[in-house]
């Protein structure tokens, strides 16, 4: 990069600040300097400059990047603190030490049983010592242990029994001597679709023949579920933009009436 | 006359509810003259009859009491819980009971407080607010329009944790067959028995993506999702992790990993390191390959991105537990040119994966993934056991529809025993 570049883009850099300082300050003016109108105009600003990344990775995005990854991620350490390691372990192990903030918790019994979750946590920051990091994976194998135990029960009971429970349904209803047309065909798709999926999730056996024609079905039945799907969530996604854009077209410029 | 004044008061009303309507000046008067005098007598109308027809269907008595009340421990549960029966009042088919309000004391001559509501027809109601080491008494009030009526104290009674819910046995069961099915499998494939797995689309990609990444001299950016390492699914993205890492390790690509949890960063860092120690290449690996973003869902993917535009990465994994940040990441990824390959059991994000990514690996096919990949004996016989779990569910499926089909077309009691016995397997506790 040559120095004249160098020096052509700093101008521009420049020009582009002085813009959007004065585009803030005229946006300030128009909602009366006022505190709220500092919060609306800074997060129009912001929103503006998310929604920049649009048309290409710039300087105001990477701005607003950064500016969100840093007051988020401070302010879930925050929120871990208070929320988890006030409450969930000095307030168990030694209650009196929170009173000044938690009360209602300093009051009740210690919980030694806490100790056990303090000293897997030590394990984890182990990896920091410059020896005996292999002491971390004691405690990761337990969580992932404990996860992988719990969960199957959760799914066996939830996913599995429950699936098989539901899916029991005549495949022909009857009432009053006559067909239940509409019935019939919700309990054939239903049955139709759990079946033929299992068939596609089958993985210990070659999908040919009638299995074959049974996946088949099953992916069909998932890929149209996905479209439904699909339409579903766009929907929703589009009263998010919707509100995005009321709060700049109406919150902060008042265009809407 | 009573025209006049119904007249009148019509008038008077669309004046209060509309007030553009314009009404004359004496009318209104006249309006409101009424309305003073037809209001609190059609109050006190409206009261009598209120009283009357309240007090009408048992002629104003109170219901009669619950008989038989009794209090015990909840079987079968992890404590906390106390249950109480009793044979409903007399009273309570004849509609003259609301319900029966529980009270609860710690000492026989109280003071009792009310801890629930059991409505009218219901004989039981479980007291979930107990602790085990106390003893509590109670009282069930039968309330109806007509008053109410209160049973003797009962009790004591205390709660306590049981080790098995004798309710949940078939969990055991079917848990039990499935764990033996799996160790079966896995002792199998150790003895050296061959364990047929179909062919995955999106896997065998894997490894044209990680060369394809080499060729191109890229990074290859891996998301194990935004979920912590309770999750299954992140679980299983992390393990896929260590084999694409592998991988990596003997084709000497750079690797992205930015996480969301600080567990996932350091299950991710141990994994890695574990693979380029297996691939023989421990000096390759660095702490800087895995990232701790923030918690925070939008900024994690806005950072995401970012690192996509930048840095270009020729291959992009997305395997775990998402939400509204996946179609997000999957446009910016396919906007770069990167080859995707994305794999979530979360139903609502599959149709972005499938319409945004290369290839999707659906569900199931997830957890599937890392034995697939690794090939090894024991991660293959517990694909293989996982499928004598489908296979009883497909048998029982199909064996429960058939019986309540074939009650539905010859009318037979016995099919529909069969199949209510069959489907009552399968409840859920």
């Amino acid at each position: 990069m040559t120095e004249q570049t160098v020096e052509r883009r700093a101008i521009w850099y420049l020009l582009g600040f002085l813009a959007v300082v004065l585009a803030f300050v005229l946006s300030m003016a128009l909602k009366g300097f006022t505190q709220q109108g500092f919060y609306v105009t800074l997060g129009a600003f912001l929103t503006l400059s998310i929604l920049s990344f649009l048309y290409k990775d710039n300087i105001f995005y990477k701005m607003a990047e950064h500016l969100f990854v840093g007051v988020s991620a401070a302010y879930w350490m925050v929120m871990g603190f208070w929320s988890v390691m006030v409450p969930n372990l000095i307030g168990k192990i030694h209650p009196p030490a929170v009173k000044p903030f938690m009360p209602a918790i300093a009051s009740q019994p210690a919980s030694y049983w806490y100790l056990i979750p303090a000293v897997l946590g030590i394990m984890l920051l182990w990896r920091l010592m410059p020896k005996g990091a292999w002491i971390a994976r004691w405690a990761l194998a337990f969580i992932v242990g404990t996860t992988a135990g719990l969960n199957f029960i959760r799914y066996m009971a939830s996913d599995l029994l429950g699936q098989i429970n539901s899916s029991m349904v005549p495949l022909v209803v009857i009432q009053n001597g006559s067909l239940d047309i509409m019935t019939t065909i919700s309990n054939l798709v239903l049955f139709l679709g759990v079946f033929c999926g299992l068939i596609y999730f089958f993985f210990s056996k070659e999908h040919k023949g009638v299995f074959g024609v049974g996946s088949k079905i099953g992916i069909w039945i998932l890929m149209v579920t996905f479209g439904a799907g699909f339409g579903y969530t766009v929907m929703a996604r589009i009263s998010l933009l919707v509100g995005r854009f009321r709060f700049l077209f109406d919150d902060w410029l008042g265009l809407l009436k | 006359m009573p025209s006049c004044w119904v007249n009148a008061l019509v008038r008077c009303v669309i004046h209060a509810l509309s007030p553009s309507v314009s009404v004359p000046r004496e009318r209104a008067r006249e309006s409101r003259t009424l309305l003073r005098f037809f209001a609190p007598a059609l109050l006190f109308l409206g009261l009598v009859a209120a009283t009357v027809f309240a007090q009408a269907p048992n002629g104003g008595a109170a219901p009669r009491s619950v008989s038989d009340p009794q209090a015990a421990d909840t079987k079968g549960d992890e404590g906390g819980s106390i249950m109480l029966r009793w044979t409903l009042s007399p009273d309570d088919s004849a509609g003259q009971v609301t319900g029966y309000e529980v009270f609860r004391a710690a000492k026989p001559d109280g003071p009792f407080k009310s801890v629930g509501f059991a409505s009218r027809g219901s004989a039981r109601f479980a007291d979930g607010s107990t602790d085990d080491d106390s003893s509590y008494y109670y009282k069930i009030i039968t309330t109806g329009p007509g008053g109410s009526t209160e049973t003797a104290v009962i009790g004591p009674a205390r709660s306590t944790a049981e080790w098995f819910n004798s309710n949940r046995a078939n969990v055991l069961v079917i848990g039990l067959l499935i764990s033996g099915a799996v160790l079966y499998y896995i002792a199998s494939a150790k003895k050296g028995k061959k364990l047929f797995i179909r062919r995955i689309a999106g896997l065998e990609a894997v490894h044209d993506a990680i060369g394809r990444a080499t060729e191109m001299g890229r990074p290859i950016l891996y998301i194990p999702g935004i979920q912590d390492m309770d999750d299954v699914q992140t679980v299983a993205g992390v393990t896929i992790l260590g084999y694409v890492a592998r991988t990596i390790a003997e084709y000497d690509t750079k690797l992205e990993v930015p996480t969301s949890r600080s567990i996932v960063m350091s299950t991710a860092r141990e994994t890695i390191k574990a693979a380029f120690l297996s691939a023989g290449r421990p000096e390759k690996y660095s702490d800087d390959m895995v990232n701790y973003i923030t918690d925070e869902q939008f900024g994690y993917v806005a950072a995401v991105d970012g690192i996509m535009v930048r840095e270009k990465p020729a291959t992009c994994f997305y395997m775990g537990a998402f939400f509204a940040e996946a179609l997000i990441m999957a446009e910016t990824g396919n906007s770069i040119g990167a080859i995707q390959i994305a794999g979530t059991a979360m139903p609502a994000q599959l149709p972005f994966f499938v319409a945004a990514c290369d290839y999707t690996l659906i569900g199931e096919e997830l957890f599937a993934a890392s034995a697939y990949l690794s090939n090894e004996p024991r991660q293959l016989g517990s694909l293989k056991g996982q499928d004598v779990g489908k296979s009883i569910a497909m048998l029982a499926i199909a064996a429960g529809t058939a019986l309540f089909t074939l009650n539905q077309i010859l009318r037979a009691e016995w099919f529909a025993s069969a199949g209510q016995w069959l489907k009552n397997l399968f409840i859920v506790n």
